[in-house]
């Protein structure tokens, strides 16, 4: 009898490990460089990403040539020659969300510190952000400064536009249970 | 039986432990997007006088000046060449990110140009193993005109000046820095002199770029004829056109600096009427400077 209750308790954690995995059902991640001729900025939609609701672990993974910029030219040297996409095909984050509740409805603040992986380079890092927990979704708000030279992307100087050393990178992701 | 409420604990913590790398890996599994799609095989839409696969991408316009100057070995007293020069200018559209067209006016002949072009398949990591592109071409030579012969002016119908040129461009990117091109072309001429000239040319052409810095790529080119005729009389022996160039990137624009044996910036030329030999060093320098404009279709 005891084994039995062991065994069912046992499928019902496991049952509510796997239910509490959120995938993505939309995202936007937009990156802002303020230039001296014009703003640069690119739009990505198709990010990959993992949340655990209950243990608040995250995993995103960007594909960098998805990134859509205004003019396509400038979209082909980011991947050719500053992001290296063929190399480095994917930017990704794992982390964990400190102070993020699952049961808290409305707007929370989080914070998740985990590791950011940019054109082949992996630092610790630190993002701020907002929760929202809703009946069914969950809202990931964020904006944070990508600092080109800690991810050892060169800065060109023979350029029209001159790349600011560092972007604004906002997120905007909207999950489903998975 | 004491023991499994333990292992019931240590199952939980491993769970809990391994969560954001797991999901990670998890992601990473669902395997690549629709975006992985190769891009910039080459720098520009010619590699040298030979097209390449590259189309413009949506809304973006491209201006192409090209230069050609006389023979290098033709000495200190003419400049190496620079004295005289030959020039195309050229346009050309992206529709979409595949379909463009674009027109040139050539002063050799003073002929214009029409094209279509359409990559049919793109180079993909895990997919199509080369990217193919088709190209229809529409040559028109003005010359001559009344003033230069009238006779030969008034004999000539609009037919008599047009070639048709039909061409597929296969180009793998093997690695980011070595491209490589298969270039069969057919050039079709409605009027020649069927004697020591054929209607039809049938050409392949090899080209190859590898990037020696981020912008900076060193290119090759031989458009080898397939059915030229032999033994021709002096005025119409033709060559193979060759080419070496180097391409430099800087931001919208794209120089390439230029070594070959052909006056031809058009397909017609090049394969039907290069007339000098490159390894005998009559060799002309050359350039082509492109300028893209973003000009519609933004996002």
């Amino acid at each position: 009898m005891k084994k039995y209750f062991f065994w069912i308790l046992f499928l019902l954690v496991a049952f509510n490990i796997s239910a509490q995995k959120f995938v993505l059902e939309n995202s936007v991640i937009t990156f802002f460089s303020e230039a001296t001729i014009e703003n640069i900025t690119a739009e990505n939609k198709k990010t990959g990403s993992m949340l655990n609701a209950q243990t608040g672990d995250i995993a995103f993974s960007v594909p960098t040539r998805e990134f859509q910029f205004e003019k396509k030219l400038m979209q082909e040297h980011f991947n050719e020659k500053y992001l290296e996409s063929e190399k480095f095909p994917k930017s990704t984050f794992a982390g964990k969300m400190v102070g993020f509740s699952n049961t808290v409805k409305g707007i929370q603040q989080v914070k998740a510190s985990g590791k950011l992986t940019i054109h082949g380079v992996t630092t610790s890092m630190e993002i701020s952000g907002t929760a929202e927990v809703q009946s069914d979704k969950i809202i990931l708000k964020s904006k944070f400064i990508v600092k080109l030279a800690d991810y050892n992307i060169k800065i060109p100087q023979l350029m029209w536009q001159n790349i600011a050393e560092q972007v604004e990178v906002t997120v905007d992701f909207t999950y489903k249970p998975q | 039986m004491k023991k499994l409420p333990l292992l019931f604990l240590l199952l939980i913590l491993v769970q809990t432990v391994k969560g954001q790398d797991d999901l990670l890996n998890e992601l990473e599994k669902q395997g690549p997007t629709e975006g992985d799609y190769t891009f910039a095989t080459f720098k520009g839409s010619h590699i040298i006088n030979g097209q390449s696969v590259e189309t413009r991408r949506k809304g973006e316009l491209e201006f192409i000046f090209s230069h050609r100057f006389g023979l290098i070995n033709e000495g200190a007293y003419k400049l190496w060449g620079l004295d005289e020069s030959v020039t195309r200018l050229g346009l050309e559209y992206g529709l979409t990110d595949r379909l463009g067209f674009g027109i040139g006016r050539t002063s050799v002949d003073k002929t214009f140009d029409g094209y279509v072009r359409y990559k049919a398949l793109r180079q993909k990591d895990k997919g199509a193993p080369v990217t193919v592109t088709a190209m229809g071409t529409v040559t028109y030579k003005t010359l001559p005109n009344e003033d230069d012969d009238p006779v030969l002016a008034s004999e000539l119908k609009a037919e008599d000046r047009l070639a048709y040129v039909a061409q597929l461009m296969i180009a793998r990117k093997f690695t980011t820095k070595l491209s490589l091109q298969l270039n069969p072309i057919f050039v079709h001429r409605n009027t020649v002199d069927q004697d020591v000239e054929n209607n039809d040319d049938l050409a392949l052409g090899f080209a190859g770029r590898y990037k020696i810095t981020r912008s900076i790529a060193l290119s090759a080119e031989y458009t080898l004829r397939l059915n030229a005729k032999e033994n021709q009389p002096p005025d119409y022996v033709r060559y193979d056109a060759v080419g070496f160039g180097i391409d430099i990137e800087t931001g919208g624009h794209v120089f390439q600096l230029i070594f070959t044996n052909t006056l031809g910036m058009f397909e017609r030329y090049t394969v039907t009427e290069t007339y000098h030999n490159f390894f005998d060093g009559d060799i002309h320098f050359g350039f082509n400077i492109s300028r893209s404009f973003q000009i519609a279709g933004k996002k």
